[in-house]
């Protein structure tokens, strides 16, 4: 029976279509990967295509990009340190603020809980554009204390923290799908046994829900990594703070015909989201189908 | 190193203060006397994220709101900024485009997706099939901003082509094109790439959701002797409907905000600006704040819908429950 079902669905025409999908959307990447690693000239000279006759490889274009030196060099290793310390602490805090506002919104009970949820969730409409300007003038004139500035400039601290609001919405709703899925009974018991609300969520919530904080956490990361708007709005722009894609976007714009550089570049910016992709992937979606998407 | 050693630092502080300050609501809402208990606890549990949404994005709103009615001093003007936006030639170019990446990119990313979920579905290989779909999702659009630049890189007709689409429009015997110069069809060069990258996320939900459909509808339907295309129109179809809807409201979401592909990739020039990346010239490049918040408050109004629907939905859901 398993094999009638699928010769219905997999006909012919229906794999060729596939095929072809997937061809279309691994091609472009690939052929980056491959002008990576071929010298300047014959990325410029020819198309990647014809590396089966023009057989010249190079690790030049990495040891280029990568290496520390003046303005003029890519110097993305420096870059590259900065995205990993801008999306760690990023991903922690949005994981742990929104588990704690989902599960209060699932198993809390106090008045108007309902609709201050669907306000939270309908925050999504904000762009972050909006935010901004608004934020940035909170940081720096607000927050600021003589001299004495709660979140310093030209440290990762007002990144963290605007990167952690702006997540904080589809965090909230997607983990309180999940949490609120869990058996009542559960929760229930422990109450009976006295526990308060940091028990619960400590011993009962945060391990029942790590599938959903999981998948959930794997794509903030990937968002924040990936981040370029509010990098360039909260990071000041140098080697300081500045994450990897802002770099990338910078050698773009001022040298685009730089293709060993741009290709090499690209390729260290997506090493680590493809790295966690691959290695994760069975984690992603699971957790957070398993609540809220059900038709 | 040294300077690799203090950014670790940073990181281990900040971790630290974040920890401390979590534990210290913790012991509060633990130690609270047992008249309000409850409410304590509440307000422990919400108010961190509470405090940060209301000063990060409900404040930062309603201030932009105010902005967009002012001008580059600070003054009150009126609509004028509306005004600018929608009779200024340039402006209309930027709204147009936007209408018309919200359209085609979740219709398409969706579609696709949607399509190769059930192409792939119980086939041999479907987990690496769906990995090379899906990992545009892990590139950041400035990195598919280059990687897509490249595949329309272009070269004069006597020289080498290096950007595989005018490789094959020379191949096709067509002269080699400027892909991203020759508005209006740039525009939709540029969706191509958003497509790209949206059509995995669609895909792996959407499969998802395939997979939860209960086999006994599956097998009612074909002892019916209902044929693929009935079976995908009134049995997947209608059972995966929640899914879908999900799947457009992010993606549809999302391309209102895209900001970073047209950014990377034409700046914005030659008629390929969005009202996200406007928003982003005016405010922050052309000192016009007023008219950048006029078009972030446009952006608003463009979302509203679709969140609308969106927070009708759960609230319906939630009286069933």
């Amino acid at each position: 029976m398993q094999k009638r079902v699928k010769q219905r669905l997999t006909s012919r025409r229906a794999t060729a279509a596939a095929i072809i999908i997937a061809v279309i959307w691994t091609v472009p990447t690939f052929g980056l990967l491959v002008s990576s690693f071929r010298p300047e000239d014959n990325i410029k000279g020819n198309g990647w295509w014809n590396v089966l006759t023009d057989r010249q490889f190079t690790l030049e274009n990495y040891a280029d990009v990568l290496s520390p030196g003046g303005s003029q060099s890519p110097n993305l290793l420096s870059y590259f340190v900065n995205s990993l310390a801008i999306v760690i602490p990023g991903t922690v805090f949005t994981l742990v603020l929104g588990a704690m506002a989902a599960y209060m919104f699932a198993w809390g009970r106090f008045r108007g809980k309902d609709s201050l949820f669907i306000f939270v969730f309908a925050l999504q409409i904000v762009p972050l554009q909006m935010a901004l300007i608004p934020l940035l003038q909170l940081f720096t004139k607000v927050l600021k204390f003589g001299d004495f500035q709660v979140l310093p400039s030209g440290t990762y601290a007002q990144l963290w923290v605007a990167h952690t609001i702006f997540g904080l919405p589809l965090a909230i709703f997607l983990l309180h799908n999940f949490i609120a899925e869990i058996p009542g009974e559960v929760i229930e018991a422990a109450r009976v046994d006295g526990a308060g609300h940091s028990t619960i969520f400590w011993r009962i919530i945060i391990p029942l829900a790590t599938p959903a904080l999981a998948s959930f956490g794997i794509f903030q990361f990937l968002w924040l990594w990936n981040d370029l708007l509010v990098a360039l709005v909260f990071s000041g722009g140098g080697a300081d703070v500045a994450p990897i894609t802002q770099r990338l976007a910078e050698i773009q714009g001022s040298r685009g015909g730089e293709w060993q550089r741009l290709t090499a570049g690209a390729f260290v910016s997506i090493i680590v989201p493809l790295a966690v992709f691959f290695g994760l992937q069975r984690y992603f979606v699971r957790g957070l189908l398993a609540g809220g998407l059900k038709g | 190193m040294e300077d690799f050693a203090d950014k670790g630092l940073q990181v281990v502080v900040g971790l630290a203060i974040f920890a401390a300050i979590i534990g210290l609501i913790m012991l509060v809402v633990d130690r609270a006397p047992k008249s309000g208990r409850e409410k304590l606890q509440v307000a422990g549990f919400l108010a961190p994220a509470l405090i940060l949404l209301a000063v990060g994005l409900v404040f930062p709103a309603l201030q932009t709101s105010y902005i967009s009615f002012t001008n580059r001093n600070g003054e009150f003007v009126g609509l004028d900024n509306f005004v600018w936006m929608f009779t200024q030639p340039e402006a209309l170019v930027t709204l147009r485009n936007t209408l018309i990446w919200v359209v085609l990119v979740p219709l398409l990313a969706s579609s696709i997706g949607l399509a190769y979920a059930v192409f792939i579905d119980r086939a041999r290989g479907e987990k690496a099939l769906k990995a090379l779909v899906f990992m545009p999702m892990a590139i950041s659009f400035v990195g598919a901003g280059v990687i897509w630049r490249f595949v329309y890189a272009y070269k004069g007709a006597e020289q080498n082509q290096i950007g595989l689409l005018n490789q094959i429009l020379v191949w096709l015997g067509q002269e080699p094109k400027q892909f991203l110069l020759d508005a209006p069809e740039n525009t939709f060069f540029l969706i191509a790439v958003m497509i790209w990258i949206q059509t995995g996320f669609a895909m792996v939900v959407l499969s998802a959701a395939i997979k939860g459909i209960p086999t006994e509808i599956v097998e009612a339907a074909r002892l019916d002797g209902a044929s693929a295309w009935q079976q995908f129109r009134n049995v997947t179809i209608p059972t995966i409907r929640g899914s879908l809807i999900v799947v457009i409201t992010t993606i549809t979401i999302g391309t209102l905000k895209v900001f970073d592909i047209v950014r990377t990739m034409t700046a914005g020039q030659y008629e390929t600006s969005v009202v996200a990346n406007e928003m982003y010239t005016q405010a922050f490049r052309a000192g016009e704040p007023g008219r950048g918040a006029a078009l972030a408050l446009v952006l608003f109004l463009m979302v509203l819908p679709v969140v609308v629907y969106n927070a009708r939905l759960l609230r319906k859901q939630k009286e069933i429950r």
